[in-house]
Order: C-alpha cells, then sequence, then structure tokens
C-alpha cells in the first residue's frame, strides 16, 4: 500500500481501520416517495447516522390557511396528504363544524365515512406498490395500481376528479352521491376485493419479501410512542391504538370492525397491519352502505359565508398514514386567525435516525418505504 | 422455493388474464371517457334563448377563486336597452389563466347565473408560456361544447324543475290524505 502509485490511500486506510463515508440520497431518488433526501454516514455496508432534509416540498399551507377563507381552506387540505384527499379533507370539515357546533347531516356522514375507507384502501394499496419496489419486485405495483385505478374512477363519478376532489364541504358534502352509485360501487367492491386478496398474495407472505422485511427496522412500543408514532407504524409495534375506536368521530361507532395489531414492530409488520386494514375498510364500507340512510346531504348552515365565532379546536382522525389532527384558531373572521396541522407522516419519519442507525444501505430504502411517508404532509 | 413458485403462478396467471382482457388502455389514441361529473377546466356557458353569455360579469366567482386564476369586467347590455334580455349588464371581458386554475369548482358553486361551468375539456397544453389564458370567446367556444355534448341544462331550471315536482307530489298526497281524514272523523 505505501507503493500506491494514485497516491489516494490515507494514513486510515493503510492501517485498515474503519472509514466513514459520506453517502447522499435524494431529492431525486425513486425510493425517497417524493422529494425526501437523506445523507447517510456509512461505514462499509452500515449505516452509522443519518441527517434528514425535508422541506424540498415546502409550499406553506398552514400560512396561506391564513388568508384563505373557510371554503377555500379545502382545497389546500386536498394537497396536503394527496394521497388520501378525502381524509384530509374530512378532519378539516369537523374541525370548523366543532367550532360552530354544525350538525351535519347523517346521510354525508355516511357519505363520509364511506368515500375515507375507500380513500384508505386506495392510498394502502399504493403503499403495497410502492414497498414492492423498495424491495425489488415490480409486479405488485402494478396490480396495485389496477385497483387504486377502479377507487379512483369512482371517485371521479362522485366528486369529478380523482385527486383534488374537494367534495367534502362544511356541514356535509357538496352534492348528492350520483344516480347510479349504488351500481358503480356494487361492481367496484367485488372487484376491489379481488385487488386487495391479489396484493396480499402476492407479497405479505412471499419468501424473499418476508427475509427483505422481517426483523428489519424494529422498533419497541415504548420507543415508537416516545417518537409520536401513530397509525399503522404504531400498531405494529403491538399497540392497540386507533382515533376510530379510541375516539370514534363521525359514525365509526356504529361499525363492527377490528385493529389490526402487529407484534415486534418491524417493517413486515407494519406492511401485514396496512394489509389487513385493507380488509377491515371494505368490512366498514359493506355496512355502511347497509345503514346508509336518505336524506340531505348538507346543513343548510354550511351553505353560507363561513364565520366560525371566535375560539380554538383540535380536532384529529385517522387517516391512513395515522392520526392527523387540526388546531384551528378563529377570531371571528371568515379566515382562521392560526390553522396547526399535526401531519402523521411528520411525526413518524422523525424516527427515521433511530430507524437506520447500524442498518444496512440496502435496507434503507425499505425502512423508510414501510413508513409509508408522504412528502407533501410531512413539507406542508 | 415454493412459496417464490408460488408468487410466480399468480404473476402468470394474471398475466394470462391481462392478454385476455387488458387493463391498460393506448392513451392519446383510445381517449378515455370521462364520468358527467368530471370538472374539467371551466367555461362559459350561452344562453341559446337570448343569444348572449349567461355571464354578467359580477366578479363572485373571481372574489371565491383561491388561486385568484381569473378575471373579469361587466358593461351595459346592448340586447336589454333593445328589450330583448332581461340581463342589465353583460360580461365585457372575462380571461381565466387555466395554468392557475386547480379545477377545484368553487366558481361554478358560486355562480348565481348558471354562467360557468367546469367542461369536460382536460387536454389543453400548449407551446407559449402564456398560451392557456383563455378569453371570453375561447371561453363559451369550450362552454358550447360543452353544452351541445351533455345536454346541459342550467342547474336553476333543474332545481326549479325538481322543486316544482316535489311540490305536486306533496299536494297530490296532502288531497289523498285529506279524504281519508275526512272519513276517519266520519268513522
Amino acid at each position: 500500500m505505501a507503493e500506491d502509485r494514485t497516491g489516494l490511500a490515507t494514513q486510515a486506510q493503510m492501517n485498515a481501520e474503519p472509514v466513514e463515508m459520506l453517502l447522499n440520497m435524494g431529492p431525486q431518488h425513486p425510493s425517497t416517495h417524493g422529494v425526501f433526501r437523506m445523507v447517510l454516514w456509512v461505514d462499509g455496508e452500515k449505516i452509522v447516522d443519518v441527517e434528514p432534509h425535508i422541506g424540498y416540498l415546502h409550499r406553506g399551507s398552514e400560512k396561506l390557511c391564513e388568508g384563505e377563507q373557510y371554503h377555500q381552506i379545502i382545497t389546500l387540505f386536498d394537497r396536503m396528504d394527496y394521497v388520501a384527499n378525502f381524509n384530509n379533507e374530512l378532519v378539516y370539515c369537523q374541525a370548523v363544524e366543532k367550532l360552530m357546533g354544525l350538525a351535519v347531516p347523517e346521510r354525508a356522514e355516511y357519505v363520509r365515512v364511506i368515500l375515507c375507507e375507500l380513500n384508505r384502501i386506495a392510498s394502502h394499496l399504493l403503499y403495497v406498490g410502492t414497498i414492492g419496489l423498495d424491495a425489488g419486485a415490480m409486479t405488485p405495483t402494478m396490480f396495485a395500481f389496477r385497483g387504486r385505478e377502479r377507487i379512483q374512477s369512482l371517485f371521479e363519478a362522485i366528486s369529478g376528479a380523482r385527486m383534488m376532489h374537494n367534495y367534502f364541504r362544511i356541514g356535509g358534502v357538496k352534492e348528492d352521491l350520483p344516480d347510479n352509485f349504488e351500481q358503480l360501487i356494487a361492481e367496484l367492491l367485488p372487484l376491489l376485493k379481488e385487488d386487495v386478496e391479489e396484493s396480499d398474495r402476492i407479497l405479505t407472505f412471499n419468501e424473499i419479501f418476508l427475509t427483505r422485511l422481517k426483523d428489519v427496522g424494529s422498533i419497541s412500543a415504548e420507543e415508537a410512542i416516545d417518537f409520536g408514532f401513530t397509525g399503522p407504524c404504531l400498531r405494529g409495534c403491538g399497540v392497540e391504538y386507533d382515533v376510530r375506536k379510541a375516539q370514534p368521530y363521525s359514525v365509526y361507532d356504529r361499525f363492527d370492525f377490528d385493529i389490526p395489531v402487529g407484534l415486534d414492530g418491524d417493517c413486515w409488520d407494519r406492511h401485514w397491519v396496512r394489509v389487513q386494514e385493507m380488509y377491515e375498510s371494505l368490512k366498514i364500507i359493506e355496512q355502511a352502505l347497509e345503514q346508509i340512510p336518505e336524506g340531505e346531504v348538507v346543513s343548510s348552515l354550511g351553505r353560507r359565508l363561513i364565520r366560525p365565532p371566535a375560539g380554538e379546536v383540535y380536532v384529529r382522525a385517522e387517516n391512513p398514514r395515522g392520526e392527523i389532527a387540526v388546531h384551528l384558531v378563529s377570531n371571528g373572521t371568515d379566515r382562521p386567525y392560526r390553522l396547526k396541522v399535526r401531519p402523521p407522516s411528520f411525526c413518524n419519519l422523525s424516527a427515521i435516525k433511530r430507524l437506520l442507525y447500524e442498518s444496512w444501505i440496502a435496507d434503507s430504502v425499505v425502512i423508510l418505504g414501510s413508513l409509508d411517508i408522504v412528502l407533501g404532509e410531512v413539507d406542508r | 422455493m415454493l412459496n417464490s413458485v408460488k408468487g410466480m403462478m399468480l404473476t402468470l396467471a394474471s398475466t394470462f388474464q391481462g392478454l385476455k382482457k387488458p387493463v391498460t388502455r393506448e392513451y392519446p389514441k383510445q381517449p378515455t371517457p370521462v364520468q358527467p361529473r368530471f370538472m374539467g377546466f371551466p367555461a362559459l356557458t350561452w344562453d341559446n334563448d337570448v343569444d348572449e353569455p349567461f355571464c354578467t360579469g359580477c366578479m363572485v366567482c373571481i372574489r371565491n377563486c383561491p388561486t385568484q386564476c381569473m378575471s373579469a369586467s361587466m358593461m351595459d347590455n346592448p340586447l336589454n336597452e333593445e328589450g330583448k334580455s332581461h340581463r342589465r349588464k353583460i360580461v365585457d371581458y372575462f380571461e381565466i389563466n387555466l395554468n392557475r386554475c386547480i379545477l377545484c369548482g368553487i366558481c361554478v358553486e358560486v355562480c348565481n347565473f348558471d354562467a360557468i361551468v367546469m367542461s369536460h375539456e382536460h387536454e389543453m397544453s400548449t407551446y407559449e408560456r402564456n398560451g392557456d389564458r383563455v378569453d371570453l370567446p375561447a371561453l363559451l367556444d369550450i362552454g358550447k361544447k360543452y353544452q351541445r355534448e351533455t345536454a346541459w341544462i342550467p342547474p336553476t331550471v333543474l332545481a326549479k324543475a325538481k322543486k316544482e315536482a316535489e311540490d305536486a307530489a306533496r299536494a297530490a298526497a296532502a288531497e289523498n290524505a285529506e279524504p281519508a281524514a275526512a272519513a276517519q272523523e266520519a268513522d
């Protein structure tokens, strides 16, 4: 080594000491699920330290909310978690309704629940597709997107848009379901069930997939709670916590469904919980379709200029990614004084340093994928 | 090993199914039909009875637009002076920057004159930076196309017809109930 002609060998290399190397990953990396950048300190193939960089998708949504009227803010919430738009609209509408003391018609609540649960399945299907890609399988993406496409076509028939719906209103929903809705959903549900089962069959207990995900990125329940984990990431650790059960909102207390819970808190458990949640969502949709009453879909008060009384509320709901919460401060005008969002992916992402520590470079992609982040929500 | 074979079988089965009944579409050659409620770019509607736009340029949509993508102005309606139209004011100038528009549909919801619709137009890429800033004639053209293709009826007319039908049904029910009640009283 002393005669190295390139003259690049350092003293450390000559002594065969471990050398830390800096490795940049993202923001333009297909496995960072958007524009997320990680600076990895690696020692050989082991990750020693991580520095996450967020903010590449920062649009200042919370500040923008202060300049928009209450009915315009729904469009901003569509764009926060752009994979689960209906769930985001729901939590904002609920916050304003709670502040105004507005009662939502029964039918509207059921419509909201059905759409939110369909959106949850669509979001988890996207997750199944991307975790497949992260683990090195291309096929699940194609399968999952087929199911997601079907759900989005239904959304288009109901709200007029495939992703940015702007369908929920303060005090109900924009308009009633289309006349052929029953036929559409009757066609969709069996196909969707097949899609969910297929995405489960192709990946969950696949041998390669199991070896890639099992015992990778484990975190204990205590630590997960300390990091503020919610949603499937927390349930994967064995904590039975779901806002839909813990503090039922909308009409969720009328449905019979289980909370799937993992054991070890590793990547595979988080994956398993999400897959099981799709089955539970299907159960909720079926029950909601049976119970849905006739009637109005929007409260007459919601049609007027919305001007909630001065005060503040904190409302939370279960997103596909975890617990989303809105802290809304009103000063009695037609625009909010402050609107703070607690985004689930942001809190789940906070543990990335702990999860990646001492793991392999090849696993970093899977660990990040299993957290199922949406950068639109992390950066807001 | 066995599991991998199982996974492979699933893929194979799906491949054959896909060959029989493909899910994907060759998009530009084979356009995807849109749903009736589809919200494409906003467009202005044309009142065929009077032969003028529905829009009076009242600017309520501009005030409610979350992205401020429109601008408009109004003028005195010449047809009203001639006694042909009930609109005293009419739109003079209207422009929508479709690059800014987020297709939220709030403008349609707040419009009091059925003057604006979310058309089914969604393929409007241009080569110029400002090529998607459409003015009044272009907006009316898109609107007319939408009205022609979907046999558009103004929503207020629809709502009025629905309300009248409901009222008629209620009146009929009340009439039916009255003899029954009278019969009961007689008993």
